[in-house]
């Protein structure tokens, strides 16, 4: 056989096979904030069970309206379903089920050498908008302060900019990183800086600052004392396929849970 | 009869392979024409939309850039400032640096040295720029807050040094070529006049190549606006005009590189990204073109050229 033939063999048999597959497949839609933990989650899905499972960001609302629209199995959200949608939902005869499958909690972070310990959230929000710029003006030694803030599509962005600057735009000044690693990279390498970071990337070359005199843990998130923290869920219809089904429960097993640890979030 | 046969046979087998070689090249290059066509045309169709929501004055000349706020800004000036800044600033590092070294590698060092040392300058372009980006986050950011007590590493500068890191290959290698192929008989006569080396350089030998060098340094600031990566991890990536030389920027590659990955398919969001792409290509488009325009109607042709 010539190689063309033999692509053209392996072409025919996943036609063939697609369809056959995509009987008892599972689609995944929403937040891009849950997207790390499924996407994990579900590579250790289909080796475990070889059920075909599409994952796809979009954001929460964009999840929860496929699920109303049924064109996806599964929505993603990092917030609660709104008042608003519960009723299109109900209108549209489908009663959504909300899974909590991990906690989201986000800590600001500043260089070793600083010797401040805690903000408040209005001291970090005035940082955040640029109103405050000089580490003296909250407790710690002259500098000037560098901001540094993710991505505006990031999830942790996101939670940061709903409860501490509660929607208010952070400064075109604050300096932007890309991903946790590099947040983390920038700050342990300048003793002036302040960011923040998922709990779940925090290492020792940095130091975190308890906010409102509460230290952010998996314990403080969990009993929402600390207040930069959140759930994050997924929904389903009702009556859910097999399979989508048995992709949720595998979500809440401790191997599930043990996935949403390594992506950087806390346990249900 | 029998030989006459063959020989017929063998003309139109040859002619038949001339014309399917003929065929596959032209088949093999349109395609590569169409997949940049349909890639310039998917730019375009995923860009315009945004003009729906914000006007294309206040897209290019907006201060603010807040794309996922409720309302959104959608102005892109910063980041138009950023490529401008880090692109000037490189290349005032670059330019001197690699004709310098052109110059001395053509025209300077002996055959030896020169077999020696152009293949390290072209290595240095082999640098993946991942790697160049990280070099001037871990180690070159924290050596500058040092140095000049400045408040971040994460700069204007440093990006700019990075960059033009990056340039100084592309430069110096095509320079290096049109300097090293100005006829040996203008140097010769230019000496034989009573010259000096440097006069020579100076007067005989840049000038005669002088379309080659532009090309070589429009090339080299086409691929310091284009970079990603380094101004992504070392620029700093502060939406805002840059005041200072330390003051860190956001050009536009970083811009999108950052937000596209989780921007959600078809908003706002995710046009406005599209669109930046469409005025980062016009830029590197006007290099392009620049450069091809130079080195067409300046064409070195020998001693004719001068």
């Amino acid at each position: 056989m010539r190689p063309w033939s033999y692509i053209l063999s392996a072409l025919l048999v996943v036609s063939l096979a697609a369809p056959a597959m995509a009987a008892n497949a599972v689609t995944v839609k929403g937040s891009t904030t849950v997207l790390p933990i499924m996407q994990r989650a579900v590579e250790a899905f289909i080796a475990k069970t070889g059920t075909t499972v599409s994952v796809s960001g979009g954001g929460s609302s964009n999840g929860i309206k496929a699920l109303l629209d049924k064109s996806t199995d599964v929505a993603m959200a990092s917030r609660k379903m709104k008042g608003k949608e519960i009723k299109l939902a109900e209108s549209k005869g489908i009663k959504p089920v909300e899974h909590v499958i991990a906690l989201d909690a986000v800590i600001p972070i500043v260089n070793p050498a600083n010797k401040i310990t805690n903000l408040t959230s209005d001291q970090l929000k005035a940082i955040y908008e640029g109103k405050v710029t000089n580490w003296k003006e909250v407790g710690g030694d002259d500098g000037k302060i560098i901001v540094i803030s993710r991505d505006t599509s990031s999830g942790t962005y996101e939670t940061w900019h709903k409860i501490i600057m509660k929607k208010a735009r952070v400064f075109p000044g604050a300096l932007l990183q890309a991903s946790s690693g590099a947040v983390l990279q920038a700050v342990a390498k300048n003793k002036n800086a302040i960011a923040y970071d998922g709990i779940g990337y925090i290492n020792n070359t940095v130091k975190p600052l308890s906010v409102d005199g509460v230290t952010g843990s998996a314990v403080t998130a969990k009993d929402k004392t600390y207040p930069v923290a959140r759930t994050l869920q997924i929904y389903t219809t009702a009556s859910p396929s097999p399979a989508a089904k048995q992709l949720v429960e595998f979500i809440l097993s401790p191997n599930g849970q043990d996935i949403v640890e390594q992506a950087g979030f806390i346990r249900r | 009869m029998h030989l006459h046969f063959r020989g017929h046979t063998m003309r139109i087998s040859r002619q038949q392979k001339e014309m399917a070689i003929h065929g596959s090249f032209f088949a093999i290059a349109s395609t590569s024409i169409l997949v940049l066509t349909l890639i310039m045309v998917f730019l375009i169709v995923e860009g315009l939309p945004i003009f729906n929501q914000v006007s294309f004055p206040d897209f290019v000349f907006g201060q603010y850039w807040y794309p996922t706020d409720d309302p959104a800004d959608f102005g892109i000036l910063p980041m138009i400032s950023g490529s401008l800044a880090v692109t000037a600033v490189s290349s005032c590092i670059a330019i001197p640096l690699g004709l310098m070294t052109a110059i001395y590698l053509a025209e300077i060092a002996s055959p030896r040295m020169r077999s020696f040392v152009k293949p390290l300058v072209e290595m240095l372009q082999a640098l993946p720029s991942v790697v160049i980006g990280f070099f001037g986050m871990v180690v070159v950011a924290p050596l500058l807050q040092d140095w000049f007590g400045i408040a971040t590493g994460l700069n204007l500068f440093n990006a700019s040094v990075m960059l033009a890191f990056m340039a100084v290959p592309t430069i110096t290698s095509i320079a290096e070529d049109a300097i090293f192929s100005v006829p040996e008989e203008l140097r010769a006569a230019s000496l034989a006049l009573g010259a000096t080396k440097w006069q020579t350089i100076a007067h005989v030998v840049i000038p005669a190549s002088l379309p080659g060098i532009s090309t070589a340094v429009i090339l080299g600031m086409a691929r310091s606006i284009g970079e990603t990566m380094v101004v992504l991890m070392v620029a700093g990536g502060a939406a805002m005009a840059p005041g200072s030389l330390f003051d860190p920027v956001r050009p536009m590659p970083a811009s999108i590189a950052a937000e596209m990955a989780e921007a959600p398919y078809q908003s706002d969001h995710y046009y406005a990204l599209f669109a930046t792409g469409m005025v980062l290509f016009l830029f590197t488009l006007m290099f392009n073109v620049l450069a091809a325009y130079i080195a067409e109607k300046k064409k070195q042709t020998g001693t004719a050229s001068l």
